[in-house]
């Protein structure tokens, strides 16, 4: 099956980073209406990186891999690093299955590759990189 | 799991099974990878049959004119053929035909019953309108299993014209509570908006007690009959409410055709909604007054071809029989409910026997979330719904975020639920959830 890769599959089981955790320089919370999905995250900013990202996801699995394939890929990272990922998991996510993404560039977020391909489902891998662009957005950054 | 399709009883036989699905041209195709299509989704929307189809093109090929308008030939015929599939469609609800209103779906339904209450105090509509007035400090009850269709209408109302909205809870069975009745339904309270089969639970409510408290205390019953009209025989007139709406796609009837019934005098006293042509009987620069009923509803060139494709829809399951379609759902409904029994790690969300219940079975897989469990059976060409299907106070009152819904339709087979649940098996598997 192409959808469900292990990579998925273990991230949803074992999400990296869950929890939410303080200090955080901005919190937003993401709601996808046909489901449901829930995921609330915060961003913690130090000298022009994100040191921190914490989230909680209620959801299904593809929108819990995507926020701790999100956390494991950006915190710690640059602002300039992250809007880097963030555009480049956008635009696999929403390219109906031609961009199978840069593993170089985006991880183990490679695996969501196959989720552009479910319209239906693509929201949900979007979710949490939604909910963290607003987050930076409240900081002034813009993704 | 194992079924023997011949020995259920009140189904429908392999043999008149595999008529009626010839009849539905889509369930012969193949979705993801060639895999069969097992349409288990028809409470979202149903599949048509061919008579349907037909109809709606002879409309277009033979009749198409804008219907009470115009004196030409095809004008006539069109309005005539128009005002014929309101007589058939009222015959299989057992109404008048001037008790039938066309609308767009139930939701535009609900929508013009909500607004009749929002306009009763400008008098629109020609009659007194003094049962829709709604004043601060009255009240409009619903309850808690409502679709979003009919619940929110009547929030809205709330908001616009100062009166409380409240409802009836559902108790952990996924029955209407109905133990505090007498002190939610009160003197203060004007309409009373309830479902009739649940979307979600399948719960089939005993609407007879409910009006019989509303009528008690002078409020009016709008009933959503979206999830009932399609499955089960439906009297209107002996229901003892005052307004029905439901969907024609539903019920294997064309999208963008749906209906409000009301008894004649009480359409008659109904303020309107939609305003424009067709609906009036004089207009001056100033003011109109407005056609009887249901013209005065059906402003606007009308989805005539719609309402003849749900004629037709009216009349496919008039000759299957609405009893032998009850029948038949009902043996479906009891194998999708012993095969969710018969594993522990699945928890159905609604009634678990089938005393009062429609074939709408929704469930949790522990452990899984519901998109989940609906992608790996779509990977396999079965298609169920997956959400909150539009109840989602519902959801919250059961603690889930989202279930997965298995609906049924005439055309659904034994093997169908018996693919379901192979395919079902996978799920636990496939998410590493042990049990």
């Amino acid at each position: 099956m192409d959808l469900y890769q292990e990579l998925i599959l273990e991230h949803a089981k074992r999400p990296q980073g869950a929890g939410l955790r303080e200090p955080f320089a901005a919190q937003a919370h993401h709601v996808n209406p046909t489901c449901g999905d829930e995921v609330t995250l915060r961003v913690a900013l130090d000298d022009g990186r994100v040191s921190d990202v914490s989230y909680d996801a209620l959801g299904c699995s593809i929108s819990v891999a995507s926020a701790s394939m999100l956390t494991d890929l950006v915190t710690g990272e640059a602002v300039a690093t992250t809007r880097e990922k963030y555009a480049a998991v956008r635009a696999m996510l929403t390219s109906k299955g031609a961009d199978r993404g840069d593993e170089d560039v985006i991880g183990d977020a490679v695996a969501l590759a196959g989720v552009a391909r479910y319209p239906a489902r693509v929201k949900c891998a979007l979710l949490p990189w939604m909910a963290l662009a607003d987050a930076l957005a409240q900081t002034g950054i813009d993704l | 799991m194992t079924t023997t399709p011949t020995a259920l009883a009140g189904a429908f036989s392999d043999q008149e099974l595999a008529r009626i699905r010839a009849d539905f041209p889509i369930l012969g195709r193949t979705v993801r990878e060639d895999r069969s299509l097992v349409y288990l989704d028809s409470g979202a929307t149903s599949q048509k049959p061919y008579a349907v189809l037909d109809a709606e093109r002879a409309w277009y090929t033979r009749l198409n004119a804008a219907p009470h308008r115009g004196a030409h030939a095809l004008s006539e015929e069109g309005t005539e053929a128009y005002e014929a599939a309101r007589a058939t469609i009222a015959r299989f609800i057992g109404a008048a035909a001037d008790e039938v209103v066309f609308t767009k779906n139930a939701t535009e339904s609900l929508n013009l019953a909500a607004y009749a209450f929002s306009n009763a105090p400008s008098g629109g509509g020609g009659g007194a309108g003094h049962r829709f007035l709604l004043r601060p400090g009255d009240e409009i009850v619903v309850s808690e299993m409502e679709h979003h269709a009919n619940l929110i209408p009547w929030q809205e109302l709330s908001r616009r014209t100062g009166a409380t909205l409240k409802w009836l809870p559902v108790t952990d069975t996924g029955r209407l509570d109905l133990s505090d009745l007498d002190r939610i339904v009160t003197e203060r309270t004007k309409v009373v908006a309830i479902v009739h089969a649940s979307n979600v639970l399948g719960t089939i409510n005993p609407v007879a007690t409910i009006a019989a408290r509303a009528h008690a205390v002078g409020a009016l019953v709008v009933l959503d009959a979206c999830q009932s009209v399609p499955h089960l025989p439906i009297d209107v007139a002996g229901l003892d409410v005052d307004l029905v709406a439901f969907s024609g796609h539903k019920m294997l009837g064309p999208m963008g055709i749906g209906v409000l019934w009301g008894r004649r005098e009480l359409l008659a006293e109904m303020p309107v909604f939609l305003t424009g042509g067709s609906m009036i009987e004089t207009v001056t620069m100033e003011r109109a007054t407005y056609a009887p009923a249901p013209q005065k509803f059906e402003a606007g060139v009308p989805n005539a071809a719609q309402a003849i494709g749900l004629a037709a829809a009216c009349d496919y399951l008039t000759d299957l029989g609405m009893g032998r379609v009850a029948a038949h759902e009902h043996a479906l409904t009891a194998l999708l409910l012993d095969g969710l029994h018969a594993r522990a790690w699945t928890r159905v969300v609604g009634p678990d026997d089938l005393q009062d219940r429609g074939g709408a079975v929704s469930f949790v897989v522990d452990g899984v979330h519901a998109h989940d469990v609906g992608q790996i059976l779509d990977d396999h060409g079965v298609a169920v719904r997956v959400g909150h299907h539009c109840a989602w106070p519902l959801h919250r009152r059961f603690g889930v975020a989202a279930t997965t819904r298995a609906s049924l339709a005439p055309y659904n087979t034994p093997e169908e639920i018996a693919t379901f649940f192979a395919v079902l098996d996978r799920v636990p598997d496939i998410f590493g959830v042990t049990h």
